[in-house]
């Protein structure tokens, strides 16, 4: 029991949770501090709700499941290029024209949903294999090309829906979808008594299995891991590098379209046509960066982060929900500086663990030095 | 004056409109990734000048400061833009330097705080609901400002005071500045060592930490004042975006090959797309595109598109800093 707790606290894993955690108190801190300095009356039921909103009763738990589905896949995507070493600033636009695909079929063709699902996968992944193969062919920088595309992208779209006005209801946004293409229900909205609850988490946690099955049981998934720890090492041990880049995006490309189709097949949202790019991609990075990337820890972050959100609209009219935002922003600058946090959390783990070993049995040479890998990869020129 | 030659003096009044904060942002940029720093929070950085700016403008509009000294004031408040606005990109610095830690990360952090601080400050200053700050009339050069006699049939006076504001001359200004800085000081040449080679410039004595926090300073000061003028020649006030402007001026930055001339020419180029966008519906020698509807996308896709294609095609030798994006670290070979 003794030294399964030891590889618990000495694994990496762990201090990439505690590091999470870390940032989520001080983001949530931070949170408050602004709620006391702009209204100290309302300050603490403001923060109240962001708290507990989210549980307060079936309705938001499901406002939140909802919400966590898209971010879940935004949240993969970015997780998935971050493995391969390539940082997926770009999971906004694959989203967004993931959700033109899936809208398109639904729109136009009444295309059952998983139809529009795949639909959108597709968009997703083609949007996603551009920054791939600029990158793998000419080396541009991923990051550069994404950002490019994901207004490329979103203004396509509304070029697109424009050009298409019996698509267009009122208000520049889509008409409803029909029943058909709709995300099956499986009884959950009656069981939450929310409109809003519906398959798509089911979907989003599938697929995030199916995402760590790929990175961790496969050969596949080993090579892209390898290219992202280490691109000229993976080269020399016959990796396809070229290959491995332009394939990790398409699949990055492909969840964060994913994405885009399971908000937008609820039947409760339309896309709007904006000149301002749509949030749930970027809200993909702190996800992936609380989650260290884990596939499986992406769930957990996916859940966090609309958690918080959900509690932001519960403090309207007193506050803005953009607070929530600031607390989002807050715990992604310090994930930015994950390794250093990483760093001291395994060196105070590793001191105490020195002590105990030096007061119990002195020698132990088996035990490995503590991993400190920058698991998040990193932007790598 | 006839329609036409009325037509021309708007679109090029609109371009140097639209041309200033992305040339002013774009030389911020491009002193950033010099010095071996990527900034691509460049966006949050202009929206935290022009709040700031835009709050200091309101409030000498309600004490009659601003009518009374209407550049004076202008003046001040492109200050503390520029201030803010350095402050602000020394939070990318502390992480991306100090810390070591992803600099896109660092950045995108920074631009998803600031337009959320934004709309919080602007809520608390001007009350639920109110997500405007309105820009005062008096900010705007006029020929009484100058003491000029108003001709209203002078295509010259019509061109240059249609829509003239302090950050027009002052981007002038910024741009001879950062030129002669660039090239011709030593603080040019250490920033462009730093950003190409850092352990060779360490190894001569100069402090690479130092020069990457000036590259960051500076790029936070021109991206404050950008945030400004691009404020200003929206017109309809704050609204806590600038409309992805600052990720706009990060590939006139590519597009002029890190170039501080080069970024100029960039930077009229893709203001022209911008005002055509804009315009497309009232100039008549464009090529019609009446099939389609809301073409002004075409215009705003288009300077992106361009810019995609230069970087396909200069790849094999592209200009950009080989040490941008990489944190210094003394103990590396």
């Amino acid at each position: 029991m003794k030294s399964f707790l030891n590889r618990v606290f000495r694994s990496k894993g762990f201090s990439s949770f505690i590091a999470s955690l870390v940032s989520i108190v001080v983001g949530l801190l931070v949170g408050l501090i602004v709620l006391l300095f702009f209204d100290s009356a309302h300050a603490m039921n403001g923060f109240r709700h962001i708290v507990t909103a989210g549980l307060s009763d079936p309705g938001k738990l499901a406002k939140v499941f909802y919400q966590a589905a898209p971010l879940i896949m935004t949240g993969l995507s970015v997780g998935f290029a971050f493995k391969t070493g390539l940082f997926n600033i770009g999971a906004t636009g694959q989203y967004t024209i993931g959700a033109f695909c899936g809208l398109f079929c639904a729109l136009q063709f009444h295309s059952p949903w998983y139809v529009a699902l795949l639909a959108a996968m597709l968009g997703g992944a083609i949007w996603g294999a551009i920054p791939g193969l600029c990158k793998a062919f000419f080396n541009v920088n991923e990051v550069i090309t994404s950002i490019m595309f994901n207004w490329i992208g979103l203004f396509l779209v509304n070029l697109i829906f424009s050009n298409m006005p019996e698509l267009l209801a009122v208000g520049n946004r889509t008409i409803a979808i029909g029943s058909e293409s709709m995300i099956p229900k499986l009884g959950l909205d009656k069981l939450f008594g929310s409109p809003y609850m519906n398959a798509s988490i089911i979907i989003a946690v599938v697929f995030a299995v199916v995402s760590w099955i790929i990175l961790t049981k496969t050969t596949f998934g080993y090579e892209l891991r390898a290219c992202g720890f280490n691109r000229n090492a993976s080269v020399y041990a016959g990796i396809n590098a070229k290959r491995s880049i332009i394939l990790s995006m398409v699949i990055a490309g492909a969840f964060a379209g994913i994405g885009g189709g399971i908000y937008y097949l609820n039947g409760t949202a339309q896309y709007t046509l904006e000149k301002s790019l749509l949030s749930m991609g970027f809200n993909g990075i702190p996800v992936a960066l609380l989650a260290s990337s884990h596939p499986l820890g992406t769930i957990f972050g996916a859940l966090f982060v609309s958690y918080i959100q959900v509690g932001g609209e519960a403090m309207q009219p007193e506050f803005v929900k953009e607070i929530i935002d600031i607390i989002i922003a807050i715990i992604i600058y310090l994930a930015a500086f994950s390794l250093l946090t990483k760093e001291i959390i395994a060196k105070i783990v590793k001191g105490k663990r020195r002590n105990a070993v030096e007061l119990s049995a002195p020698a132990e040479p088996s035990a490995a030095p503590a991993q400190t890998t920058n698991d998040n990869g990193g932007v790598e020129k | 004056m006839s329609t036409t030659v009325k037509l021309i003096a708007d679109i090029m009044s609109s371009t140097i409109l639209f041309a200033v904060p992305l040339l002013l942002v774009a030389l911020g940029g491009m002193f950033s990734e010099r010095s071996g720093v990527i900034n691509i929070a460049l966006d949050g950085i202009m929206i935290i000048g022009a709040l700031v700016s835009c709050l200091m403008l309101r409030a000498f509009d309600m004490s009659g400061f601003g009518a009374a000294h209407p550049q004076l004031a202008m003046a001040i408040a492109i200050l503390i833009a520029a201030g803010a606005g350095c402050i602000f990109s020394l939070l990318l610095a502390f992480a991306s330097i100090n810390l070591k830690a992803d600099q896109t990360i660092g950045g995108t952090a920074l631009n998803m705080l600031a337009p959320a601080l934004a709309i919080v400050v602007t809520w608390a200053v001007q009350g639920q609901g109110q997500t405007t700050i309105l820009i005062p009339t008096w900010t705007r050069i006029t020929q009484e400002t100058l003491g000029i006699a108003v001709n209203s049939d002078s295509f010259l006076q019509y061109f240059l005071f249609k829509s003239l504001y302090l950050t027009t001359p002052i981007a002038i200004i910024l741009l001879i500045v950062a030129c002669i800085v660039l090239y011709k000081t030593k603080l040019g040449l250490r920033l462009r060592a730093c950003g190409e080679h850092p352990q060779a410039a360490d190894s001569v004595g100069i402090n690479v930490y130092k020069m990457r926090y000036i590259g960051v300073a500076i790029s936070g000061v021109l991206g404050g004042i950008g945030g400004v003028a691009y404020t200003l020649g929206a017109g309809s006030g704050f609204q806590s975006t600038v409309m992805g402007y600052g990720f706009l001026a990060l590939s006139v930055m590519i597009f002029g090959n890190w170039k501080p001339l080069n970024i100029l020419g960039a930077a009229f180029f893709f203001a022209l797309f911008k005002v055509i966008s804009s315009m497309s519906g009232s100039i008549p020698f464009l090529p019609s595109l009446e099939n389609i509807k809301s073409s002004e996308y075409i215009y705003l896709m288009l300077p992106y598109i361009i810019t995609m294609l230069i970087l396909i095609l200069t790849s094999k030798k592209s200009r950009a800093p080989k040490a941008e994006g990489i944190p210094y670290d003394k103990g590396s070979r």
